[in-house]
């Protein structure tokens, strides 16, 4: 569903992503995990061309997404992006943020686009919340909203750069939770998470990066019980051990 | 000092004044209309990658904000004007739009740069292209966060059409002009037309204090 090939990116001289190859089937979830400045996030906004790359190649669904003649905007219509400080539209009430591109980008009958918001709201427990703006939820509830906003456009692959990570600690597994089920219904994710607990319950691979390289893919009971680098060894020396 | 206020030339001419008053109406409102969307395109120009756009727009904001008023408003009418058959009306008009347009521009894209790079990112995710982007996320609130500095903006755009009166139109400053000159009611005409442009300027600012507090947006 995703495939990265031989992707390299540089900022000027820098270089801070390496050859990434890496293969998302459908319907599994991927962990992004690794130290900062591993270039987690880097990759992750590739995949849906937030960032431009140098070399290489991403395909989703067999669409390449730097190539010039793809048609950005259709194919990101597919891409569900879920950011780490939700980025909702502050202007806009929560249901407002979940049906403008539907209705904009997908000319989706109004009407219908906001049953389906209510709908989306409601299973990620926010039935009570459709005319807040968003000033007025808590972090968690925000990163739910921006959840429902991404899967309004049917996404076939939802992206999450983590998600998580602005939010204070009580907050945490609400918006996991959301993750969990949606891991349930078969879609295909990639998460940049620094969530071991989760990435090790919910995720099929794990994938760990450092300096801007794959460092280890494994399987997570493998991944956690048996890291086979000494990067990894150390990495999660340093984050299970405190 | 015994000079004795006689406010006979306010009532007698009220009618004039009103009429003056509709012109310095007109000319604001048609001006301030116009240099709204000036100022949006050339804002947006301004900040477009395009080397081409950015440059002719900060060169229209540079040489416009350089020059001032009354020269642009007598060059307008006298170059211009000549050429377009424009008359005075529409010169002071085109002027002040255009005056008003370069701050109005700088205005702009000083919002446009205040709305954080995230609310472009998330638009852009959704499939918006760059243009349903700025008109549904990017405007609205970059338009929110520079009303105080616009409306601002547009009260110095209702004072500065007192300067019409140079080329001719007879709005209300050039009505307290002519009286003056007839009548010698110094004094009395020119509280009087302070007040009318108080008056103006003032339920404006209020006007868009209202808007303000309406569209207030939550951080």
């Amino acid at each position: 569903m995703i495939s990265i090939r031989n992707v390299s990116k540089s900022y000027g001289q820098v270089k801070v992503l390496h050859d990434i190859d890496l293969e998302i089937p459908q319907s599994q979830v991927f962990a992004l995990i690794g130290p900062s400045g591993a270039g987690k996030s880097t990759l992750i906004r590739t995949i849906n061309a937030l960032e431009d790359i140098q070399e290489g190649e991403i395909l989703i669904d067999g669409v390449s997404v730097h190539d010039k003649k793809t048609d950005i905007n259709k194919l990101r219509a597919n891409i569900g992006f879920v950011f780490q400080s939700f980025n909702l539209y502050p202007h806009l009430t929560a249901l407002e943020n979940v049906t403008i591109a539907p209705v904009n980008v997908k000319n989706a009958n109004k009407k219908e686009a906001e049953e389906k918001g209510k709908e989306l709201l409601a299973s990620l427990g926010l039935g009570d919340k459709f005319a807040s703006y968003p000033g007025q939820l808590s972090g968690g509830q925000q990163q739910r909203v921006a959840i429902a906003r991404a899967l309004a456009m049917d996404p076939k692959v939802m992206l999450f750069d983590e998600p998580t990570s602005a939010l204070d600690p009580e907050m945490v597994k609400e918006v996991l939770d959301a993750i969990r089920k949606l891991a349930a219904t078969g879609m295909t994710m990639a998460v940049v998470t620094h969530e071991m607990g989760f990435a090790k319950e919910i995720c099929n691979q794990i994938v760990f990066m450092a300096e801007g390289k794959i460092v280890e893919v494994a399987e997570p009971k493998e991944f956690f019980s048996n890291p086979k680098t000494d990067r990894a060894q150390d990495f999660l020396a340093k984050v299970l051990n405190h | 000092m015994n000079y004795q206020m006689d406010w006979s030339v306010i009532t007698d001419n009220f009618d004039i004044f009103m009429e003056g008053l509709l012109v310095t109406l007109k000319i604001s409102a048609l001006s301030l209309a116009i240099s709204i969307p000036i100022g949006i395109i050339a804002g947006l120009c301004r900040i477009s990658r395009n080397r081409v756009l950015s440059f002719l727009a900060a060169s229209y904001v540079e040489v416009i904000r350089g020059i001032p008023l009354l020269v642009l408003l007598l060059w307008i009418f006298f170059v211009l004007g000549k050429f377009m058959k424009l008359g005075s009306f529409w010169s002071a008009v085109i002027g002040l739009a255009v005056f008003s347009g370069a701050f109005v521009a700088e205005i702009v894209r000083a919002g446009i740069q205040s709305v954080p790079r995230g609310q472009m990112e998330a638009a852009r995710s959704s499939g918006m292209n760059y243009f349903q982007a700025m008109k549904l996320i990017i405007l609205p609130q970059a338009l929110r966060k520079v009303l105080p500095p616009l409306a601002s903006q547009f009260i110095i755009l209702i004072k500065d059409s007192s300067l019409a009166s140079v080329i001719a139109v007879v709005d209300l400053s050039l009505v307290g002009h002519n009286l003056v000159a007839t009548t010698f009611r110094v004094l009395e005409v020119w509280t009087f037309i302070a007040a009318v442009y108080f008056v103006i300027t003032f339920s404006l600012s209020q006007i868009i204090r209202y808007f303000e507090r309406k569209y207030r947006v939550l951080e």
